[in-house]
């Protein structure tokens, strides 16, 4: 993100401009690699490699005939009540345990070991406890994002600067305040970081657990398309989901990144 | 007005076992302006904390207006620190409405006009601090100190690192809010020449285990000039009397 950017470089374009500028170097990249497909696929020729022709073929299929839309809602619903969910524990636990030695020191271990474990063991154990439910699927979910969350969010809480905090207690200011307005603006970063890294690890798991037990969803829809050996069905609804993705970042967290980062990326005067 | 009496028999820092300070005893009359001048790391900065609370020991009495000071106290306190130490996600104007009263839109909006007027900073509200200069961010910091119409006024070499010039004006500002608001303000400086433009008096304290080696009171009229030459004689006499009391060395 920084690196396209650059301060230097965009500093006397207009905004205009820098969006084409970034736009169509995006576009460039995406060009290049749907040549070097295109042509792969010509050279190599067997139906396990499909040409870009037959992918967007199916995806107008899947997205006519088949279900392909209402299975990426329900996926996307399901992306939606895990990652709210995985998001606000993990800053919860996350702040307490930057903020607190002996907290910190409880869940220490509890945290290496529920990073460590397997993806695929809690979404097991949590179909066989609670049933092949939806409420396992999401739980299976956001225990495997939690760990995650807290680790970003701890290291935030850790550097907190005293000196802010200093002025709070200075100028009395409420226990909110001084939490809303001094406190939590310092893990907006934070906060940010693992949401971004967070919506795409998330979105993987939830695959694995509708391919594991439910009967609806992405993940499900892939799972018949791979036993029909249908690998353009397979491409198609790649794409339709990364598009998905795609729209989610720049609607919701590129303007939310610009909003939470004001001030803190200006020049001296 | 705000009186304080202090007597602190021990402090360590707040992070080892070092003695920091050891028998610092004074008192500050209501409306009084100290300066309190010490070789770096002699626990001024330690010092101002405990005034407000920040910092505590058990071996302190901490008096202001008679009553212990432990960081709830109801008088209204400015404190400038050593940086401005605004919130740089907050424009100027959002950070002197955080120490604000609650009060209405219209109120507060004029209030805070009022201030950024007062220090020059007219029509600079919506900047961010990282988009104004050090000297005008020092200016913003004053302007939330004087934001709370502050009872007593801490200040911690608030001029450091600025160039002499900007000092300057902002050593005026200073003076010129002190007057109108007639606060009680403690001034921490390693500056003398500037303790003398602007204190009543100025205590002077040792290197580390800190006591007050010395303390005295300026007799010179106010208005004072910056280096004028009643001042530098003044500062003259001092320095002949005690050659060695910048270093933190009393020679009585």
């Amino acid at each position: 993100m920084k690196g396209i950017f650059s301060t230097k470089h965009t500093m006397f374009k207009s905004n205009a401009m820098q969006f084409f500028t970034v736009f169509y170097s995006r576009l460039l990249m995406l060009i290049i690699l749907a040549i070097i497909w295109q042509s792969l696929a010509w050279f190599i020729n067997s139906a396990d490699f499909p040409s870009l022709f037959n992918v967007a073929d199916s995806f107008v299929y899947h997205f006519s005939q088949g279900d392909m839309l209402a299975n990426i809602s329900v996926t996307l619903g399901r992306v939606l009540i895990s990652f709210i969910i995985a998001m606000v524990l993990g800053v919860v636990i996350g702040i307490l345990m930057g903020c607190s030695d002996k907290v910190n020191e409880l869940s220490d271990t509890l945290l290496i070991i529920a990073l460590n474990i397997p993806a695929l063991v809690t979404i097991l154990l949590c179909y066989i406890w609670l049933g092949l439910v939806e409420s396992a699927a999401i739980t299976a979910v956001v225990i495997n994002k939690i760990p995650t969350v807290v680790v970003m969010i701890r290291e935030g809480a850790r550097v907190v600067d005293e000196d802010l905090l200093a002025v709070a207690k200075v100028y009395k200011l409420s226990p909110s305040t001084t939490f809303f307005k001094i406190f939590l603006p310092q893990l907006y970063p934070y906060i940010m970081a693992s949401a971004r890294a967070g919506l795409s690890l998330i979105w993987k798991i939830v695959l694995v657990v509708e391919l594991l037990g439910r009967s609806d969803g992405v993940g499900f829809a892939l799972n018949t398309l791979f036993q029909f050996f249908d690998i353009a069905g397979i491409l198609a609804y790649t794409f339709a989901f990364i598009a998905v993705v795609l729209v989610i970042e720049s609607l919701i967290f590129r303007p939310l990144d610009k909003r939470i980062s004001r001030g803190i990326h200006h020049d001296s005067a | 007005m705000i009186a304080l009496d202090v007597t602190i028999k021990d402090k360590c820092y707040s992070n080892s076992d070092a003695v920091v300070l050891k028998g610092v005893n004074f008192s500050v009359k209501p409306g009084e302006f100290v300066a309190i001048i010490g070789p770096s790391g002699c626990g001024k900065s330690t010092l101002l904390n405990m005034l407000c609370g920040l910092e505590s020991s058990s071996e302190q009495t901490l008096l202001c207006n008679g009553k212990a000071i432990n960081g709830n106290e109801s008088h209204k306190l400015g404190y400038i620190f050593q940086q401005p130490r605004l919130m740089p996600w907050l424009t100027v104007q959002e950070n002197l409405q955080l120490v604000l009263p609650v009060s209405k839109h219209e109120t507060q909006h004029k209030q805070i006009d009022d201030l950024l007027d007062q220090v020059g900073l007219s029509g600079k509200g919506h900047y961010f601090p990282k988009q104004l200069s050090g000297g005008m961010q020092r200016r913003v910091a004053i302007a939330r100190a004087f934001a709370v119409n502050p009872e007593l006024i801490l200040l911690d070499e608030p001029f450091n690192s600025l160039d002499a010039p900007t000092a300057a004006k902002l050593r005026l500002l200073l003076v010129k809010l002190c007057k109108s608001r007639g606060s009680t303000v403690i001034f921490v400086t390693h500056d003398l020449s500037e303790a003398v433009y602007l204190a009543d008096r100025i205590i002077f304290m040792s290197n580390t285990p800190t006591t007050i080696i010395h303390q005295v009171d300026i007799d010179l009229p106010k208005p004072r000039q910056e280096a004028g030459s009643k001042e530098l004689a003044w500062q003259a006499k001092l320095m002949a009397q005690h050659p060695q009391i910048l270093a933190g060395k009393s020679t009585l």
